[in-house]
């Protein structure tokens, strides 16, 4: 029996030639990531161990990015003990306001994680680096600081779900539409424990933001990871970003996974989740009811990249948010900030009515910077719609791809730019 | 190996870690202060109810959501002694493991079990009892790696020990 791509990752780090599904095995680590909110509890949890520092200061990435810049003194409290704690340590990638961005988009950006990696991170979308061909998963403080002392991590060796996707996604279908599409497909514990492993022809038809957003949402269906495969334009976006060597994985032929799906990406359409959970989709043709909303995010780990932002700013070009809308657009990190900037797209938000804030994670977490009143809805880019989770308890979020976010903006209500005049 | 004694609060599927502890309250990570907060977004009378002991019984994929290890450290806190569920989110698993919060999987006991009925947990032989049913369940015991980092009271103590 042959070996997932995600097995034979773990088999290589933990020093054996193969591994099996159900098996317990201790890997060594390639990063150790964690945000504001993790790492104090991380740093508390390592302070408790009998280790002298951190095994290695350049394989650990701490990226305050959750309620950064500062939102109140408690805030401040736990940046300023990442921050001390990364000076202590001479962490070398530790990014300070100014150099950080929303962790996830940040890291493959500056080049530290790539294909063949195993990565944890205190933070669930930690996932999102299966789009290089990592594993990557993410974990809480307590295996941060283990992870962080001792450079080695312990894994149950998962086994895998392969979805094979074929075609090319439509105008104004997106990476996002696609996992939404899967997770409304399998449900939000479809996953559970299992990696999801892409695979096909489609995936050459598909951006590496894209792919990012895919794999960053393989938590919101309970995986462990998700991954692609390398291909020519995943190595080009390392060999642009990375100076890092990369190792390539490939799935044996007679490797078994628990289930298989087919997914035509030409059959695909705009996919809206709709409260409370990320499994209740529904396509934009299936949407009769208007749904009016007050708010729209454009941003996070899931959709603030580039290409996110270049698709809102070509559906809000020349038109305006509606009268009432609060268009909150955030760039994921300084880098995709600037070239929003230079590429004109920051003006255009700005004259369609929207506003345009530092990167952060902020509201998608209900942190601040959006927060939602009693009663309100917001259209979000984001990557989860539970109770509360971007302000009051009965508030309400609509998980969406940029496309649709923007022309929401545009109208009010829940719509698709195929829909805007 | 010690067992878990007392009162059910019982919830449904997918409770996710933002409704154990909404990230509003994420700028503490004081365990005490964090367990003030425990499970207001789905129970706001939760924490004036629970006492030391109690036990939370749900069903499937419990603790999906965030990785933040606030959510185990809050229920910990908070007195609960146990969490039964048909399944458990991976990361909450792991976190809940590393941080010495007992959790059992039994999908028989997580449908059976109501809230309000009196339930103890027996550590070493996964054995869940409902006293109020006088009905017995076999939870799924540990793998035995991860009974030593139980029996130790969490990762950080196992490590220091080997």
């Amino acid at each position: 029996m042959g070996m997932t791509m995600t097995q034979k990752i773990l088999a290589a780090h933990a020093g054996l030639d193969k591994v099996e599904a159900g098996q317990l095995i201790e890997a060594d680590l390639d990063l150790v990531l964690g945000n504001d909110i993790t790492s104090p509890v991380a740093i508390h949890e390592m302070e408790k161990m009998k280790v002298d520092g951190v095994f290695d200061k350049n394989k650990i990435a701490l990226v305050p990015d959750h309620f950064v810049p500062n939102k109140d003194i408690k805030s401040a409290e736990h940046c300023k003990c990442v921050r001390e704690f990364a000076k202590k340590n001479e962490i070398t990638n530790y990014f300070e306001v100014g150099q950080m961005g929303i962790e996830h988009a940040l890291l493959p950006e500056q080049g530290l994680t790539v294909a063949g990696d195993v990565i944890i991170g205190a933070d669930s979308h930690t996932c999102t680096y299966g789009a290089l061909g990592a594993f990557s998963t993410g974990v809480g403080s307590t295996d941060m600081a283990a992870g962080m002392a001792t450079g080695k991590a312990w894994f149950k060796v998962p086994s895998a779900i392969r979805f094979n996707l074929t075609g090319k996604p439509s105008e104004w279908v997106s990476g996002k539409d696609v996992i939404l599409h899967i997770i409304g497909m399998i449900g939000v514990d479809g996953a559970l424990y299992k990696s999801m492993e892409f695979t096909g022809d489609g995936i050459a038809n598909l951006s590496m933001d894209d792919r990012f957003t895919i794999a960053n949402m393989a938590i919101e269906a309970g995986g462990k990871n998700g991954i692609f495969p390398v291909d020519e334009l995943a190595a080009s976006y390392m060999k642009e970003h990375s100076t890092r060597t990369y190792k390539v994985y490939e799935a044996d032929a007679d490797a078994v996974y628990d289930e298989e799906y087919t997914i035509d990406l030409g059959m695909l359409r705009p996919t809206v989740a709709f409260p409370h959970l990320p499994e209740n989709t529904k396509t934009i043709d299936e949407i009769i009811e208007e749904i009016k909303i007050d708010q729209v995010v454009i941003g996070s780990c899931t959709n603030g990249r580039l290409n996110d932002l270049r698709i809102a700013a070509k559906v809000l070009k020349g038109r305006h948010v509606a009268e009432g809308m609060r268009c909150i657009v955030i760039p994921a990190t300084q880098k995709i900030y600037l070239q929003a900037m230079e590429e004109g797209l920051l003006k255009t938000f700005i004259e369609a009515g929207a506003i345009v804030s530092t990167p952060t994670c902020g509201p998608c977490l209900g942190g601040y910077m959006g927060i939602l009143a009693e009663g309100e809805r917001c259209v979000s880019t984001t990557n989860r719609n539970f109770v509360g989770r971007m302000g009051h308890v009965n508030s309400e979020i609509y998980l969406a791809s940029p496309a649709v976010a923007a022309a929401s903006a545009v109208t009010g209500k829940i719509s698709c730019p195929c829909q805007l005049p | 190996m010690k067992a878990a004694k007392g009162a059910v609060f019982k919830y449904g599927d997918n409770v996710d870690t933002d409704v154990i502890i909404p990230a509003r309250y994420l700028n503490s990570s004081d365990p005490a202060e964090l367990a003030t907060h425990c499970m207001e977004d789905i129970d706001k009378d939760f924490i004036n109810k629970v006492k030391k002991g109690d036990i939370i019984v749900a069903t499937k994929n419990f603790g999906c959501g965030s990785s933040r290890e606030h959510a185990p450290l809050a229920i910990k806190a908070a007195g609960v002694s146990c969490v039964i569920a048909e399944t458990f989110a991976r990361i909450f698993y792991r976190n809940a493991i590393n941080i010495g919060l007992p959790i059992v999987e039994c999908p028989a006991a997580a449908a059976a079990i109501e809230a309000g009925d009196e339930v103890e947990v027996d550590f070493d032989s996964g054995v869940i009892t409902d006293v109020t049913k006088g009905t017995t369940y076999q939870g799924q015991a540990f793998p035995e790696f991860m009974q030593r980092i139980i029996a130790a009271e969490g990762l950080v103590n196992y490590i220091n020990q080997k």
